[in-house]
């Protein structure tokens, strides 16, 4: 048989049930992993006692016949997710050392469905990043390299540890949260599946707010079947979020196991078309289509008119939001306090020396755009052109079901590129923001290599709370794509 | 829109954020740059467009305006950087104080 850290989450499954592994053999095999390949520093905190206990915990369930969706199956927590007792940094200073006394919601259902814990990733501090260099405790290392060239290459972000993790074989999926592309983004970067879901589908309530009107968690697999087995996990209505949507959740698995998409009408976004997209993504997106199409699908074109202005409208909603939401770090109730001889004091020295630089900067902008005498021409013009986003969508949708688009304009870059100038590095993000503006789901699948080897991924989009058909075209494309690549020495 | 160093600090000082002086002239020019970058909005005519907040076309639910927790002040104060002070030590759930600098003199 194959090493358990080879596995799927499916396969996983089927090798604990017919106890070829226990839950135990499952947690140890993946241990080791993290201690082969800490230098990639995809993790602030490893729970390897958490993961025996837990593990153990699953075992004794299992023998029972107590088996849940994930039963036994290790995974790797963003560290944006409250988990009860175990430093929750959203690596940041300013977080350092809290440990949360409550379970966010979303783990609490992996938990429930029998998931085991190994640890907390990396990310970008606060989830404001594509890189994972703003990250306090150290940039995450992408396992992948281009060929003939030992350069460290980013993973993505701000779920970069997360993407990682999984890359390297060192968990068979983890969980991320995607405000404008950070889990799709990093997934393309590090050729494995990831997924933002409907907003409202899953629940926020104990995940680190960055912008409230835009997070969303979601899940990061190898495969697109093991990416649907955890979204059906961590999805459904949770009273403690008003925005989660009371819908029941469907099987998400069974579409990714029927990838039959004859007659599925898949919109090309002329408008995604735009200089500065490397030409190997172009060719990889036109292949991609061509693919579908052999499976049975038929291609559309469709415009949407106002996806330029997409991203600078972003850059005012999610600063706004993110200014507001981190104003509750003020040294009082919990993490980093720098004593000062008065409370302002004590405001100012704790939140100018918690938040790094890029943190500082969105929070800077959103104070602005938010002060008096700017609301209108900024935030207020931001939700107008969020509006005309939505709207361009819905159209969209009236002429086919699904969107097929590039992730990301480039392939993963080397650590400390793009970092002069913070408008280069918002650019990576100009395919996946659009969506996120209308809450609509996405699935980024690898499916090619560039020219120096590194992986590509290519983006579907649906409807609101149609993930199903998102995972169904995914499942096609990554069946179409065969992609099996696995970076040199992972 | 071109910010300078004045209009810089008086942000900070909004935020809260202690920015050092030597810093004001970079995050000037980034935060000039990228208001520059966003300008580009005007070219949209946005006259009558309703703004979005929420993209929820679902109705979300209400609930009865009920107490629905409480009596965990010891997990409240768990994490207090300046340390708790609790009404009752041999009973932490009895309730407590986060601890600040002196407001009133």
């Amino acid at each position: 048989m194959a090493a358990l850290s080879d596995l799927t989450i499916a396969q996983l499954s089927a090798a604990m049930s017919k106890k070829e592994a226990s839950a135990l053999d499952v947690a140890d095999a993946h241990i080791k992993k993290l201690d082969e390949h800490r230098a990639l520093n995809a993790f602030i905190t490893e729970t390897p006692d958490k993961a025996r206990e837990m593990a153990k915990a699953s075992d004794a369930r299992r023998a029972k016949g107590e088996v849940g969706l994930l039963e036994g199956v290790p995974l790797a927590i963003k560290d944006l997710f409250c988990t009860e007792g175990v430093q929750t940094t959203a690596a940041s200073h300013i977080l350092e050392g809290f440990v949360p006394q409550y379970e966010s919601t979303v783990t609490a259902n992996l938990w429930k469905s029998g998931a085991v814990m190994v640890g907390k990733t990396n990310l970008d501090e606060f989830a404001m990043g594509s890189s994972n260099m703003t990250s306090h405790f150290g940039g995450v290392e992408n396992p992948w390299k281009r060929k003939g060239d030992n350069r460290k290459l980013v993973p993505g972000g701000s779920s970069g540890g997360s993407a990682a993790a999984v890359a390297a074989y060192m968990v068979p999926g983890s969980t991320g949260t995607d405000t404008g592309g950070s889990i799709r983004q990093p997934a393309s970067f590090c050729g494995i599946v990831g997924m933002k879901p409907t907003y409202g589908r899953c629940s926020r309530w104990g995940v680190v707010a960055f912008a409230s009107s835009l997070d969303q968690p979601g899940p990061f697999a190898r495969t697109v079947e093991d990416t649907a087995l955890l979204l059906q996990a961590m999805s459904g209505h949770d009273p403690k979020d008003s925005t989660s949507a009371p819908l029941a959740v469907p099987d998400f698995a069974a579409a990714a196991r029927n990838p039959d998409i004859k007659g599925l009408r898949v919109g090309i976004p002329k408008e995604y078309r735009v200089e500065g997209t490397s030409p190997e993504i172009t060719a990889l997106w036109d292949k991609g289509m061509e693919m579908l199409k052999a499976a049975g699908a038929i291609a559309v074109e469709v415009s949407l008119p106002h996806t330029k202005y997409a991203l600078p409208a972003y850059y005012i909603v999610a600063p706004a939001e993110c200014s507001s939401n981190l104003a509750r770090y003020d040294g009082v109730r919990y993490g980093l306090r720098v004593p000062g001889k008065d409370l302002t004091e004590m405001y100012e020295g704790t939140r100018g020396a918690g938040f790094g630089k890029e943190v500082r900067r969105r929070i800077m902008i959103g104070t602005y755009v938010l002060s008096a005498g700017y609301y209108d021409a900024y935030y207020k013009k931001a939700q107008q052109i969020r509006a005309l986003i939505a709207r361009d969508f819905k159209q969209a949708f009236e002429k086919c079901d699904v969107l097929l688009t590039p992730t990301a304009p480039t392939a993963a870059f080397a650590a400390g590129d793009k970092m002069d100038d913070p408008v280069t590095m918002y650019l990576n993000d100009m395919f996946t923001i659009p969506a996120s503006m209308a809450g609509l789901p996405g699935i980024s699948v690898p499916a090619g290599t560039d020219k120096d080897g590194l992986p590509l991924g290519l983006q579907i989009l649906g409807r609101a709370f149609d993930e199903e058909t998102v995972l169904k075209a995914g499942a096609a494309l990554e069946k179409a794509a065969g992609f099996q690549g696995r970076a040199a020495g992972f | 829109m071109s910010l300078d160093k004045d209009m810089v600090a008086r942000i900070a000082r909004l935020a809260r954020l202690k920015v050092p002086e030597e810093e004001l002239g970079t995050l000037a020019g980034e935060l000039s740059g990228i208001f520059a970058w966003i300008e580009q909005l005007n070219e949209v005519d946005t006259n009558n467009v309703e703004p979005l907040s929420s993209v929820s076309d679902v109705t979300l639910p209400m609930r009865g305006d009920k107490v629905t927790d409480g009596g965990v002040a010891a997990k409240v104060l768990f994490n207090a950087p300046g340390g708790a002070v609790y009404i009752d030590p041999t009973d932490k759930n009895a309730g407590g104080f986060f601890t600040v600098p002196k407001v009133v003199e």
